[in-house]
């Protein structure tokens, strides 16, 4: 059919209707509708790692998942309850120097150092930016943002933890599959279990909180408290990121504080979606094979990082899963004139 | 309505509290007292210090000297969330919404406070349902679909009404409401002093800071006029309007009656 015969219709499916209420579970059709894209997502994750191309690639993979947990935690503290954290080299710092010290110097299991480290990490970050939880916008990111470069001087001045050398041999997981299904199980879990939280009323009190701090305190609700629960259950997924990198590579250094950690993890969440919890997710598991396939280059992976983090800000801030979202609900189709 | 509670004992005291905001004297040695149930209206010109008067007693703001006590107990140096936890809620004159929250869902913040929760009967688990309820109770139509549009979605008027459904919220003991009738038309208006006068009944403190004397004067007990942060007149609404100092301080500015 020629050009001129013909024009684009588009149509919004009505959103509200297909996904609230009954009307979602009224046939096979609107569950599917519903469920497909979550199902893309866990069936793809889960899949992925009994697909991709060697060993190498497999790692690769782990640490996608590392840095899909930072940016998961990013988003959720940022998007949700409008604490800017750019701490994760923290988070992984913490959570791998605990676990990694336990293992190196005390033998202590995996199964004990873990769970320490990922919840003992998370109490030391919790308390350690307690103090700047009042703090508004811009500034309680810039002190999360020191705090990296505070901990590797303070280790490299005072030589703990044998100082640049690091720790090593640090006990790995059993075999590769342990490792990297673990971490993708953890960001799925940490995926649905975050947009789950959101929508209850605790939740319904941190999007309060982000967007009227003085109306929440009006309401008789001591916000650095209720803060304090959100960055808990944040810092606690870093800290797992932070273990897991530590076990992951067998190594604890002072290369666990650097400031891929930390950036990486925002183009992520910027590239896959504000807000979405699911969408940093995704970004992350894109945008760091991207990098290890410039690995050869050097700090060329930061460049990317910026490129993909302005390139998103300035044409399309709303990132991929939010263009998706609504590209899905959307439908278009040509019409003859 | 009109009476005063006489025998009463002050719920809320005043005194002499002072707040300069670089070299300006938002609030100057003013003392006053709020007594239990009834309707205080204050008044005075723009810039007179009224909002700060509602944020030092609702402690945003603390007062460079004086004490605001209530039932006895000292409520200067409290944060905010602890005076509302008393039960002395406020209403912001500049609303304050949730944007990105429908309309119904910004009262589970206050329903989730300790205080709210505290009081939840049998129903305690449904706050949406009673989040509706209190929409309801400040005006919202119960049937349309206002409560669930976002709340950035919504007119002023709603939005004023919003600030006292999220007071409600806390089955406040005092309402300080800082002119929550500016902004609404004559019908919203026409249905807020119902609420007014349930809530009189009740006996829950008011206090209304109002723009609007007319309709300010057919619910308030009493009334105080403040003009430069300080107290120039304080009795029942006809004789504070017969005052000179009083006339003269709204002269230039038109009064409504
Ligand atoms: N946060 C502030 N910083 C500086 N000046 C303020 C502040 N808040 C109020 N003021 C000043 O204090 C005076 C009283 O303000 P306000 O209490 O808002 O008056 P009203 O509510 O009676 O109109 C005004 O002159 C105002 O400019
Ligand atoms: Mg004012």
């Amino acid at each position: 059919m020629p050009a001129e015969d013909r024009r684009k219709e588009r149509l919004d499916r009505g959103i509200k209707a297909r996904t609230e209420g009954l009307y979602a579970i009224s046939s096979w059709r609107e569950i599917t509708y519903l469920l497909a894209p979550r199902a893309a997502l866990v069936l793809g994750l889960l899949i992925a790692p009994a697909v991709v191309p060697g060993l190498y690639w497999q790692r690769v993979l782990g640490l996608a998942g590392v840095y899909a947990l930072l940016a998961i935690s990013f988003d959720f503290l940022a998007e949700r309850v409008g604490l800017v954290c750019i701490g994760g080299a923290f988070m992984i710092g913490v959570g791998g120097y605990i676990s990694g010290v336990l293992n190196y110097y005390f033998h202590l299991p995996l199964a004990l150092t873990i769970p320490v480290g990922t919840f003992g990490g998370a109490l030391i970050c919790t308390l350690l930016w307690l103090p700047c939880l009042p703090l508004r916008g811009i500034y309680f990111a810039v002190v999360t943002f020191m705090f990296p470069f505070l901990a590797g001087s303070i280790i490299l001045a005072g030589g703990l933890f044998r100082g640049t050398e690091g720790l090593s041999p640090i006990a790995g997981f059993p075999n590769i599959w342990v490792g990297v299904y673990l971490i993708i199980v953890l960001v799925l879990f940490a995926v649905f279990a975050l947009r789950r939280l959101c929508g209850e009323d605790i939740g319904l009190v941190f999007a309060g909180i982000k967007d009227n701090d003085q109306a929440v305190l009006a309401s008789a609700i001591n916000i650095t408290r209720v803060k304090v629960y959100a960055l808990f259950i944040a810092t606690v997924i870093g800290c797992f990121a932070g273990t897991f990198v530590a076990h992951f590579s067998g190594f604890v250094g002072l290369s666990l504080f650097a400031i891929d950690f930390t950036i990486m993890p925002i183009a992520a969440c910027v590239m896959g979606g504000p807000g979405t919890i699911a969408g940093p997710a995704v970004g992350a598991f894109m945008l760091s094979p991207l990098s290890e396939l410039l690995r050869g280059f050097g700090q060329l992976r930061v460049v990317l990082y910026c490129l993909v983090l302005v390139g998103f800000i300035l044409y399309k801030p709303e990132g991929l899963l939010n263009w998706a979202t609504r590209r899905y609900h959307q439908f278009e189709h040509w019409v003859k004139l | 309505m009109k009476q005063m509670d006489d025998g009463n004992e002050a719920i809320i005291k005043i005194r002499n509290i002072r707040k300069s905001f670089g070299g300006i004297m938002a609030v100057k040695d003013l003392s006053f007292d709020l007594f239990e149930g009834e309707v205080l209206g204050v008044i005075g010109p723009n810039g007179a210090g009224k909002t700060t008067i509602a944020n030092i007693i609702s402690g945003f703001l603390k007062p460079d000297f004086g004490d605001v006590f209530f039932r006895g107990k000292k409520l200067t140096g409290l944060p905010p969330y602890r005076v509302a936890e008393l039960g002395v809620t406020r209403t912001f004159q500049v609303v304050r919404p949730y944007p990105s929250l429908k309309t119904y869902k910004s009262l589970i913040v206050p329903l989730w406070s300790p205080r709210a929760r505290r009081f939840a009967g049998s129903r305690g688990g449904d706050r949406d349902a009673v989040a509706i309820d209190l929409l309801e109770e400040v005006g919202f139509e119960r049937d349309a679909y206002v409560p669930y549009k976002l709340a950035s979605a919504l007119p002023l008027g709603y939005l004023k009404r919003l600030e006292l459904a999220r007071c409600l919220a806390l089955r406040p003991e005092v309402i300080i409401c800082d002119e929550v009738l500016s902004g609404l038309s004559m019908s919203e208006i026409a249905s807020l002093i119902p609420l007014v006068e349930r809530l009189h009944i009740k006996r829950v403190t008011l206090l209304m800071i109002e723009h609007r004397l007319r309709e300010l004067f057919s619910v308030a007990d009493r009334v105080i006029v403040v003009d430069f942060g300080t107290k120039i007149a304080e009795g029942v609404p006809e004789q504070v309007m017969e005052d000179e100092r009083v006339k003269r301080a709204y002269l230039g500015e038109e009064v409504d009656l």
